[in-house]
């Protein structure tokens, strides 16, 4: 192993112009996670019309999104969308990769909002029949309450799922740190110090909030075991 | 502007973007075994009794689970090169090695978790019936491990190929190459290009899909007696 | 009599500060029937877990036909036993588990061939012969291509046994293998047992709720007690004469 190329100069160099990216890594991040959870309740809803054709139509598109690259889908927002006529619209990069990023991820969300929901017991849905609540209340304050808690570690890992994909904008322009390395490397001629300084930030940040949700994961586990052990007693009385 | 937007223009396309078929379906399979071997290796490793084995497979797999593709994939393109000094001989081995490593160390915690997983009792039958534990191994925990594996398998295969349209990025002739190119010609096609790539992605993702719901199946029905 | 094929010296166990076996001593002889009884804790499976290596005695020693289990000699010192030793003696011993243990990715016939062909090399058409007359007489000679989830849980206890009598062992421990079945499927299973018990002449220890069965069979009985036993001899030394409170309000409680 050749280490004469590796140069601490550039490193520390480095490091300030690419730091400067984190703010929109991040912001992305959380922008795009955004769009995810709330385009995902749009999924899960479409899939619940009782229409067969409708949910035919649901389930393969989320499909096709789930399993093409999300990088073509970034570029067909980002070149194809403003030239198709009459409804095209032109795009801020950083919106582009929202609206990329976020469709591709709601897919993935809205299953885990509906496994959520499929997981709520159905004396639950009975109930709020029974009791003649109206399908408004009935979600917002029966199913859903329940439904989501259970899913909320899982939530978590696609948040650091996406923080890993965001550099993917990069490659529509987005001013991200893999950008800023990328564009120091090209102006230096060194993209090896830039491109490890990138790996090191991913690593600082995704690391610990995967530690994070391993322990959040623990403890939502024990509390819904105790919950179910408490049950089970209920039920010997 | 509306004539470009028949069908025809798919007659166009299509064609083109056959071209990078070849290297986005030879990728996929190489980096696809590379992966499974490296999950198959580093996932025993990690269940070893060897504290170091343990840590250092640990540590790849922290590596690569912790930093994105495509980082890796530019690291590589990049660094290997310069620090190792050796030329790979092209960039088609940068990208199975790098998407390989990187789907490697996320499916090596799906064959960990699921040797784990099979149950204490099967381990304690195999010992009552005076199995070795390479026998245990070989023949009661494994077989078991992998139905469960299964459908992991499947979903990351899938997650492969996506991944696999990065490769473009550094120059590959993949699909997605071949749409750049003809994107960077007659612009007002883009929207076709785009999305007759993306059905070229789908038409190879469907078996894949077809074999992961079948896979679930098949980790049902072995799942404990 | 003859020499005894399992001795227990003073065996204690603990699982971190609890101390659940606090000393037993045992002989068990071949062909020898022994059940063993006694309250939910007091350390019945523990007892049978060490003689299959599934546990390590915190203290004591464990004889088996000889040698000792869980220590070997080497370079004149007793050092702690490794796999080959425990595997050397282990051949000896067979279980059947509270819940089954089958391999659900084979199926019965498979379960049963497995372990003789790899672990004691035998013969493949042996081992098939055999395996189909042992499952033929534990009444399951018709399901040979069946995968235990297709079974009922006594058909699935019948062919764990069956599974560990084609290994030929020369001691067979079983757990409360009825503990877990449905009321009407215990009788089958029980019916198994009997018929071993009666035919074939290896050791058998048997932990057991099924009290009147167990008393039945058994040429001894143990009643164990918060880790010690508290009772044993034969079974109408230990019902009808016994003088210990605990053994009477324990037979009492199944005796109704
Ligand atoms: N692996 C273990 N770790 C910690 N404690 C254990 C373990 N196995 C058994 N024990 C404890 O040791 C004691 C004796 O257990 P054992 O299973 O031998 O009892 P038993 O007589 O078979 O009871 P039962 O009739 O309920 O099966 C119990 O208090 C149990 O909780
Ligand atoms: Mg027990």
């Amino acid at each position: 192993m050749n280490l004469n190329y590796w140069s601490w100069d550039t490193f520390f160099d480095a490091l300030p112009v690419i730091l400067q990216g984190l703010g929109i890594t991040i912001g992305l991040t959380f922008a795009s996670y955004l769009f995810a959870l709330i385009f995902g309740f749009l999924w899960t809803f479409l899939r619940r019309i009782p229409n067969r054709f409708v949910h035919f139509i649901v389930t393969w598109t989320m499909e096709f999104i789930r399993s093409t690259p999300p990088l073509v889908q970034l570029f067909f927002i980002y070149y194809a969308l403003p030239v198709i006529p009459y409804i095209g619209i032109s795009l801020h990069p950083f919106a582009c990769a929202v609206l990329g990023l976020g469709i591709h991820f709601s897919t993935y969300i809205g299953e885990i909002y509906r496994s959520g929901i499929e997981n709520v017991d159905k004396g639950q849905w009975e109930a709020s029949t029974a009791l003649n609540i109206s399908t408004w209340d009935k979600w917002r304050k029966i199913i859903l309450p329940q439904a989501i808690p259970p899913t909320i570690p899982m939530l978590g890992n696609y948040f650091i799922i996406m923080f890993k994909e965001v550099p993917l904008a990069s490659t529509i322009g987005v001013a991200g740190i893999m950008l800023l390395a990328r564009s120091y490397g090209a102006e230096n001629w060194s993209y090896l110090e830039p491109l490890t300084i990138v790996g090191i930030i991913f690593l600082v940040l995704s690391y610990p909030s995967a530690v994070l949700i391993k322990k959040l994961e623990n403890r939502f586990n024990k509390r819904f075991h105790k919950n179910q052990i408490m049950k089970d007693k209920g039920a010997m009385q | 502007m509306k004539e470009v937007l028949t069908i025809s223009a798919i007659f166009e396309i299509a064609p083109q973007l056959w071209r990078g078929v070849q290297i986005t379906v030879s990728i996929l399979i190489a980096s696809a075994l590379f992966a499974y071997a490296m999950s198959f290796i580093a996932g025993l490793c990690r269940l070893s009794n060897n504290f170091l084995l343990r840590k250092l497979t640990g540590f790849y797999v922290e590596l690569f689970r912790g930093t994105s593709l495509i980082v890796q994939l530019f690291w590589l393109y990049y660094a290997v090169p310069m620090l190792f000094g050796i030329n790979l001989g092209s960039n088609w081995w940068i990208g199975v090695i790098a998407i390989g490593l990187n789907y490697g160390a996320y499916l090596s915690e799906v064959v960990r978790s699921s040797i784990l997983s099979v149950s204490q009792g099967q381990y304690e039958a195999a010992t009552a019936l005076n199995m070795s534990s390479f026998q245990r191994m070989r023949f009661i925990i494994f077989p078991q491990a992998v139905r469960m594996m299964l459908p992991e398998f499947g979903n990351y295969t899938i997650q492969i190929l996506k991944g696999t349209s990065l490769v473009s990025l550094i120059g590959l002739t993949d699909i997605l190459y071949y749409g750049d190119v003809m994107r960077s010609t007659s612009l007002s096609l883009s929207p076709l290009i785009y999305l007759t790539a993306l059905i070229f992605y789908f038409i190879l993702a469907l078996p894949l899909i077809f074999l992961t719901r079948k896979a679930e199946k098949i980790a049902k029905k072995g799942a404990a007696s | 009599m003859a020499e005894p094929i399992v001795t227990y010296q003073d065996v204690h166990k603990s699982f971190g500060d609890v101390e659940v076996l606090k000393g037993i001593d045992l002989d068990i002889y071949p062909a020898e029937k022994v059940a063993v009884i006694g309250p939910s804790g007091s350390g019945k499976t523990t007892i049978i877990r060490l003689l299959m290596t599934l546990e390590q005695p915190t203290a004591g020693d464990i004889i088996v036909d000889g040698r000792n289990l869980w220590k070997m000699e080497k370079n004149g010192k007793w050092v702690h036993a490794n796999e080959n030793h425990l595997r050397s003696i282990r051949g000896d011993i067979g279980m059947v588990f509270q819940h089954f243990n089958l391999f659900p990715h084979m199926t019965i016939l498979e379960n049963c061939m497995t372990a003789p062909i790899h672990v004691k090399n035998e013969e493949k058409n042996d081992v098939k012969k055999r395996s189909i007359e042992m499952l033929e007489r534990v009444g399951l000679g018709d399901k040979l291509d069946n995968y235990p989830s297709q079974l009922s849980g006594g058909q699935k206890q019948r062919v764990a046994m069956a599974r560990a009598l084609v290994m030929r062992p020369k001691i067979m421990l079983f757990d409360e293998v009825t503990s877990a079945l449905d009321p009407e499927l215990v009788g089958e299973v029980l019916n198994v047992i009997r018929d071993i018990a009666e035919n074939d002449d290896m050791a058998m220890v048997l932990v057991t709720h099924e009290m009147d069965f167990a008393l039945d069979i058994a040429d001894k009985v143990l009643f164990l007690d918060e880790g010690v036993i508290a009772e044993q001899g034969t079974a109408s030394e230990v019902i009808e004469h016994s003088e210990n409170p605990r053994v009477q309000s324990f037979l009492q409680r199944f005796r109704g």
